[in-house]
Parts: structure tokens; C-alpha cells; sequence
């Protein structure tokens, strides 16, 4: 009974999709690039079969020892795991960290550590970030965990206000730099309003802090034992949606990837595509589709460390190629695309050979239903290329 | 002859549910045409989709004194049908029931330990629960289905907190709570389909399919908010604006046992205090915030005594008796100009913190089945009601089917109703008067903004 029941719903919601209404939205161009993304009908089925990206893992390489297959959420666990085995004053956090976490990213911490070393908080944010800010003040070192990057609100006066600033006000009397807030961030399919923000601009723009958003295991844990190692108060953003779906071989022991240095992943002559987190994936895939249906050959940087940002990797790279194309989840006003195209013109104005692409989310809070149509899939981006190749 | 009037009427006494006794074969033929109504398919079942109105109540029996309830001015909806238009010799028309008694934090007295009950109320109140027990049952099949996504909070084990405290205020009054907001939604008169389109993402969805489980709204129901402890300072905001405009309703404020941890709470505390805001502050607590249990989360778990200056009660949150009266005395309290109160509602949820959550790993099964055997709040209403002669086991079977329909059909429109259009992606950002136009993901695409 409840399978045919299911099997018609199904049928009822394909039915449904032929009358989606697409038109009167604007432009006639806008009407080409909705037609382009309502092409892809496998995604605009209620039930998402697919995600909006594929994960393309690195290489394996045997630079930094003995290797590990991992997914996202566990590479977390073993950095985590080495800083508890190495550094006696480290302490973790957070709500729910106890029993693992919901993410699975402590999981056998607590067990293997103890109590007073992995804990848990009450429900408050402001007071988790405060707390830590004192204990790294004091010298332990303090990795917080933020349920999810949706909720650091709260904590934002701590963050912005006594964590960004206690250096620079006390003169180096004092300093928090023994703080790392680590957040699950960015879309995740499903999330809507609360469980899909990626709040990094709001962050950028404060000098104090560092913020560090990996694209993937092994990205992830070299940097988040680079954030635990650093001597300022960091924020780790790990993308929630890629914890289980990306899959790559780990190293077991400690390693350290710097910080404020972009990656570039891929050599182009034509474009340079900047982006971090999952969205590194989308731009692989459309680095690949320009290449075979456009014959444009891109070049691909990861950016990395989002505060402070390596502005030279990427206008070097500008300067070879002519074009930047940048893409974020967040909304395109004043997000993070808006910083990097402002100091790409600056430096590299004359090297520009069409005006500086940003395709990024719409200027609306993260959308319940609408998802697919909000994020910067690679459809749009391809979209960008072409127009910035035939400017 | 008398034997054959004997045999008949102990059969159609046991058929329809009514005691034996002497009555008449007219008498007890009629009973049976009535039975038989009853049981018959029922004949309007739609109810239209727009239309806001209370959770449906049968009509007053026939006979029984009207009893002044606080929802004189609404109409029965269309198609409603005669549940029991019996004499009154059948049913116990009311009853007093002992209540347990709250535990009272800087207050005198506390609320009443026997709590009257009418038939009518309890029917009402049971019709209320199980409606709501139901449509998340519903939407826990419609989730695991994948036709809701995201994030789905589900309400059974609670529905008496729900029931209770619309039973004790005026649909004038104002409510607003955090994301576990399924049940009062319905209480405060938004329609299943409305809920269940809602929870799809469907245009026919109480907020046109945009905020989903945890953002319904309704007039006098401020939702339905996602962020842990935010709504309790619009709680207080909203009681000043009743204070303000002296129009004598109150704000019921709810949040968990999770959330009174949060610092905005106690910021909030200060100020309806301060101010004397009337607004019941009520702690739903449900034994764990997500996975922690009160004992690891809260330096104290008496959440009743938390408000410090405000006075505070505790009450069974399973008993929507208890609940009821509790609410009606500090909604006296409120309007009678004394400032706030605080409620803790001692309560249970069966399903897990959310649908991602199996709800096991941090308490035990057996937990869970000793609190649905022995604490049911919708149980413990029906044995009452069964027990005191008040109901027959065969009409709250029929008020079972007839919910069960209803929210079948209530899935049946979530499922197969379009979802919104994509104009609806930028609509209601700002409010403004002349279209805006939103940036869109490209430079060249820009979508417009109504409001």
C-alpha cells in the first residue's frame, strides 16, 4: 500500500515538472540561460538524484607518509586525533562533540583521550566562542566546534570583537591565537535556510582572524593542523556536503599545508577560474567542458585561505590569461568575489581582456525549494566563460 | 416476545456502545440508524484549501446545555456532520478530574488540582491531538519517501503541550516557538494540507513552499523559527506590543530545554520583567536538547525556577488537562497585569531530535516504550474519557478514521500540488514598491523582486 503509494507520488511530481513555469523572468538572455539550466530535468525532480557536482580527488602522493583511505569527516577526526596525541593542552568542544558529533568528525576522541579533554557545551554559541577565547588566552589550545557555520551568528561580537582584536589591543600582551573554530559550511542539497549559509565574507572583512575553507581530505587536514598550529585565532570551514562524498587517500601521520597560499590545480592559457570549498569541483568539471567544447583552456586555482588571501598566485595568473572568473555559494553582493575582482582590476587592469565574471548565488537568502536554481552550478559558469571568451 | 426485545437490544446495545437498559425498541432503533450514519463514508470530506479556521469540533450534542466556549464566533465548517446527537443519559456530559499538581516557583498558590471536563472539550481535545499525532506520523512516511526533504522536526509525544495551551488561550492571543512547530501550527488554524504542502516545498504550502518544516506562520502564530533561542526576545517583543496597545491578549513564548541555555533568554527575561511584558514564557522540556540529556547540558534542569525573579510553574506536559488549566492561570496572570511566568512543561518526544536523528543512540528503546505506554498523552486522555463514560470506543474509533482520512488526503495535495514558481525565488525580500531587480549569479542575469 505504501509503495504504490510512493510509486504514484512519483509519477504525480514527474507529471508535475512539465508545468513548471519558467518564462516572464525577464530578458530574453535570461530566458537562454534558464532554458539551459531547466535542460538539466534530472535536477529539477523533487527527489535529487544527483548533487550539482562530481568530486574529483587528488592524485594520491606519498609526500607526507603512510596513506589512509578517508572521507572528509574522518580525515577531520585523525588531524584532530594527531593535535590530542601531540599537544597535551588541547581541548575540544562544542555541541555534541561527545558522542562524535553530528558529523561523525570526533568520533572515539572522547573515548580515547578522556572527558576533560572532548566535551560537551550547552546549547550557546557566544558562550562556546568566549570560552574558548579565554582558554587559548590562557594557553590551551582550544579547537571549538560551531554546529554549523548557519549558527555562528551569536558568536560573532566574540569572533569579530575579542578574538580578531585582542593582539593588536593589548599591544601582544595577550593574544588568542591558540583558538580554532572549525564549522561545517556551504550547501548540502537539502539544507534551505539554516543549514546552507557560507558566511566567509562577513568574516573577510575583519583583519585578525584567518579564515581557511579545503576542498577536500587531504586539502582538509594539512590545513586544519595548519590553522591549530598558527598563532592567530582561525576559522575552519569544512563543506558539510563533500563530509561523506569525498573519498581520497590520507596521510595517517601529522602534516602541514601554509596557509594564505592559493593552489593552482590546473595550468591554462585562456581563463583563470578562482574558487574554494566544493565549489573547486564545479570548476574542474567546467574547466573540462571548456576545453572540449569551446577549446578554451583554463586555468584553475583553489583559493585556499580566504583571510588573508594570496593575491598574488592568482593576479600572476590573471596577468597570463587575460580573464578570472570567480564563483561562490554566497550571494554575489558583497561576497568574497566582489574583494578578489576589486584588487585583480587594480593590479592587473591593463592585462584584462574582458571585464572580471563573478557567478555566484542570487542576492536571497538560501532558498528552501529553489535550490537548484540558486546555486552557481557549472551550467552558469560555462555560460560565463563563453561570454568573457567572446567578449 | 420480551426475550426477542431483550436479545435485540443487548445486540444493538453492544453494536452502538450505549449501556444496557430499559429502553424501548424505538429508542434503540433509532440508536442504530444513528450508528449507521455513522459509519456510513462521510459525505463532504475536502475542506477548502484557504480556508484558516480552528481544528474542527463536533457540534454540541443535543440537548446538553451549550456550554460557552472560547470559540463562540466560529461557524462549523461545511460538511460537518452529527457525531452523536444523543440524550444526554448515554454520556457523562462533564467531569472533574484530579490533576497533578505543579510545583510553583515565587508564587502563593498555583493552578487548580481538579480540572473540569465536558464531553465536547474532551472530544475536541482528543480529535486535536490525534490530528497532530498523525500528520507527523505522516510526514515521518512522507521523509523516509524522500518527497520531504531537508530538515523535519516531528511533534508526537507532545501534542498535549500543543492542546493544552490552545484550550486555555483566545485565538486573539499570540504564540510564536522554535522549529518543532508542526502541532501548533495546526493549532493556531493552519489546515493539514497547508502543513503537508508546506513541509513538500509546494505552492499550496502555508508560507507558498518557501521556509518548509520550520518556517509556517499563520495570523497570530509568528512561526516557526530555525535559530535555537531567538525567538524568545520576539516573544517579549510581541507581549509589549499587546502591553502597548492595551488590547488585553498575551504572548505565549515557547522554547526548549536546549534553548535555556541560550544568553538571549535571559536578556529577555530582564526586560519582561522590567517592564511587566505579558508573556508566558513556556519551557517545552522534552528530556534532551538534540542528543544531550538535561542533567549534561544544564547546570540546573529546573527550568521553571531558570526566570530567577519571574515567577514560575512546573506541570505534566503529558496531561492536556494539566497543561490547560496551568496555561489558563498564567494567562490570568499575565492579563491581570502581574508581568510574565514561565511554564516548564514536563514532556516527551518519541521520534529523534529531527529525521536525521534515529533517537536511540542516546537513550534507550525501552525509555521510549515506558513513556508510550504509560504517559501517552492522547492514552491517558481516551482512557478518561472511556473510563468516565464520556465517549464510547467506537466513536474515537470513528474520529480515528475520519483523521486518518483527512490526512491522507491532506499528503495526497502535498505530493501532487506543483511546487512554487521559480518568480517566487526573489519575491519578498524586501518590501518594495516598484519591482526590484536581484542580482542573479551572472553579471547579465538579474530576476525580479516583487513584494
Amino acid at each position: 500500500m505504501i509503495i504504490a503509494m510512493a510509486a504514484a507520488a512519483r509519477l504525480f511530481i514527474r507529471g508535475a515538472h512539465s508545468t513548471l513555469a519558467i518564462s516572464g523572468v525577464g530578458t530574453g538572455r535570461q530566458n537562454s540561460l534558464l532554458k539551459l539550466s531547466a535542460g538539466c530535468s534530472s535536477r529539477l525532480k523533487a527527489q535529487r538524484h544527483a548533487a550539482h557536482f562530481t568530486f574529483q580527488p587528488d592524485p594520491p602522493t606519498t609526500e607526507y607518509g603512510d596513506t589512509q583511505k578517508m572521507n572528509l569527516f574522518q580525515s577531520i577526526t585523525s588531524a584532530l586525533d594527531n593535535t590530542l596525541a601531540s599537544d597535551p593542552t588541547a581541548v575540544i568542544f562544542g555541541e555534541d562533540v561527545a558522542f562524535g558529533g553530528v558529523f561523525r568528525c570526533t568520533v572515539g576522541l572522547r573515548d580515547k583521550y578522556g572527558k576533560d579533554r572532548v566535551f560537551n557545551t550547552p546549547l550557546c554559541e557566544q558562550g562556546i566562542v568566549g570560552f574558548g577565547i579565554g582558554a587559548a588566552a590562557a594557553g590551551a589550545t582550544a579547537i571549538a566546534e560551531i554546529q554549523f557555520a548557519d549558527y555562528i551568528f551569536p558568536a560573532f561580537d566574540q569572533i569579530v570583537n575579542e578574538a580578531a582584536k585582542y593582539r593588536y589591543r593589548s599591544g601582544n600582551l595577550f593574544d588568542c591565537g591558540n583558538l580554532t573554530i572549525r564549522a561545517p559550511w556551504g550547501c548540502v542539497g537539502h539544507g534551505s535556510l539554516y543549514h546552507s549559509q557560507s558566511p566567509e565574507a562577513f568574516f573577510a572583512h575583519c583583519p585578525g582572524i584567518k579564515v581557511v575553507i579545503p576542498r577536500s581530505p587531504l586539502q582538509a587536514k594539512g590545513l586544519l593542523l595548519s590553522c591549530i598550529a598558527d598563532n592567530n585565532p582561525c576559522l575552519f570551514f569544512e563543506p558539510k556536503i563533500l563530509y561523506r562524498a569525498a573519498v581520497e587517500q590520507v596521510p595517517v601521520d601529522s602534516y602541514t599545508i601554509p596557509l594564505s597560499q592559493a593552489e593552482v590545480l590546473q595550468e591554462g592559457s585562456d581563463l583563470t577560474l578562482v574558487a574554494w570549498g566544493t565549489q573547486i569541483h564545479v570548476m574542474k568539471e567546467v574547466a573540462n567542458m571548456a576545453q572540449e567544447k569551446l577549446g578554451v583552456s583554463c586555468e584553475v586555482i583553489d583559493l585556499r585561505t580566504i583571510l588573508p588571501w594570496d593575491t598574488e598566485t592568482v593576479c600572476k595568473s590573471v596577468v597570463k590569461t587575460g580573464r578570472l572568473l570567480i564563483s561562490h555559494e554566497a550571494p554575489v553582493t558583497g561576497g568574497f568575489a566582489a574583494e578578489i575582482s576589486s584588487t585583480v582590476q587594480e593590479e592587473c587592469f591593463l592585462n584584462l581582456e574582458a571585464p572580471i565574471a563573478r557567478v555566484c548565488g542570487y542576492d536571497t537568502p538560501f532558498p528552501h525549494i529553489f535550490e537548484p536554481f540558486y546555486i552557481p552550478d557549472k551550467w552558469k559558469c560555462f555560460d560565463a566563460i563563453k561570454r568573457m571568451i567572446n567578449y | 416476545m420480551k426475550t426477542m426485545l431483550a436479545i435485540i437490544s443487548n445486540a444493538l446495545c453492544r453494536i452502538t456502545g450505549r449501556s444496557a437498559g430499559e429502553q424501548t425498541v424505538s429508542e434503540l432503533l433509532i440508536g442504530l440508524s444513528e450508528f449507521v450514519n455513522l459509519t456510513s463514508p462521510p459525505a463532504a470530506a475536502a475542506v477548502p484549501p484557504q480556508a484558516r479556521r480552528l481544528p474542527p469540533k463536533p457540534p454540541p450534542a443535543g440537548g446538553a446545555a451549550q456550554l460557552v466556549s472560547s470559540r463562540t464566533d466560529q461557524t462549523d465548517r461545511p460538511g460537518a456532520r452529527v457525531v452523536a446527537s444523543r440524550s444526554l443519559s448515554d454520556f457523562t456530559p462533564q467531569a472533574t478530574f484530579d490533576i497533578k499538581k505543579c510545583d510553583v516557583h515565587r508564587l502563593e498558590a498555583g493552578p487548580p488540582v481538579r480540572a473540569e471536563l465536558t464531553r465536547e472539550q474532551g472530544l475536541q481535545y482528543y480529535r486535536t491531538m490525534q490530528t497532530v499525532r498523525r500528520m507527523e506520523l505522516k510526514a515521518d512516511q512522507l521523509y523516509k519517501q524522500k518527497i520531504i526533504r531537508g530538515f523535519c522536526h516531528l511533534y508526537d509525544g507532545q501534542e498535549a503541550c500543543a492542546a493544552g495551551i490552545e484550550a486555555a488561550i483566545n485565538p486573539s492571543d499570540h504564540l510564536i516557538t522554535a522549529y518543532r512547530a508542526h502541532g501548533y501550527t495546526f493549532t493556531r488554524g493552519v489546515s493539514i494540507r497547508e502543513i503537508l504542502a508546506e513541509l513538500t516545498g509546494r505552492r499550496g504550502g502555508v508560507a507558498k513552499g518557501k521556509g518548509g518544516s520550520m518556517h509556517m506562520y499563520a495570523p497570530h502564530f509568528y512561526g516557526g523559527n530555525g535559530i535555537v533561542g531567538a525567538q524568545v526576545p520576539l516573544g517579549a517583543g510581541i507581549a509589549l506590543a499587546c502591553q502597548y496597545q492595551g488590547n488585553n491578549q498575551i504572548c505565549v513564548t515557547l522554547y526548549g530545554d536546549g534553548a535555556a541555555n541560550q544568553g538571549q533568554l535571559f536578556e529577555t527575561f530582564n526586560m519582561a520583567a522590567l517592564w511587566k511584558l505579558p508573556c508566558i514564557f513556556v519551557c517545552e522540556n522534552n528530556k534532551y536538547g538534540m542528543g544531550t540529556s538535561v542533567e549534561r547540558a544544564s547546570a540546573s534542569t529546573d527550568y521553571y525556577k531558570r526566570g530567577d525573579f519571574i515567577p514560575g510553574l512546573r506541570v505534566d506536559g503529558m496531561d492536556v488537562l494539566c497543561v490547560r488549566e496551568a496555561a489558563k492561570f498564567a494567562a490570568d496572570h499575565c492579563r491581570a497585569g502581574k508581568g510574565p511566568i514561565i511554564m516548564e512543561l514536563q514532556t516527551y518526544r518519541y521520534h529523534g531530535h529531527s529525521m536525521s536523528d534515529p533517537g536511540v543512540s542516546y537513550r534507550t528503546r525501552e525509555e521510549i516504550q515506558e513513556v508510550r505506554s504509560k504517559s501517552d498523552p492522547i492514552s491517558l486522555l481516551k482512557e478518561r474519557l472511556l473510563s468516565n463514560n464520556m465517549a464510547s470506543v467506537e466513536e474515537l474509533k470513528e474520529i480515528d478514521i475520519q483523521i486518518r482520512k483527512e490526512v491522507e488526503e491532506a499528503a495526497q495535495f502535498a505530493t501532487s500540488d506543483p511546487e512554487p514558481p521559480l518568480e517566487e525565488l526573489c519575491n519578498h525580500i524586501f518590501s518594495n514598491d516598484p519591482p526590484l531587480e536581484v542580482r542573479g549569479t551572472n553579471p547579465w542575469s538579474k530576476l525580479k523582486s516583487i513584494s
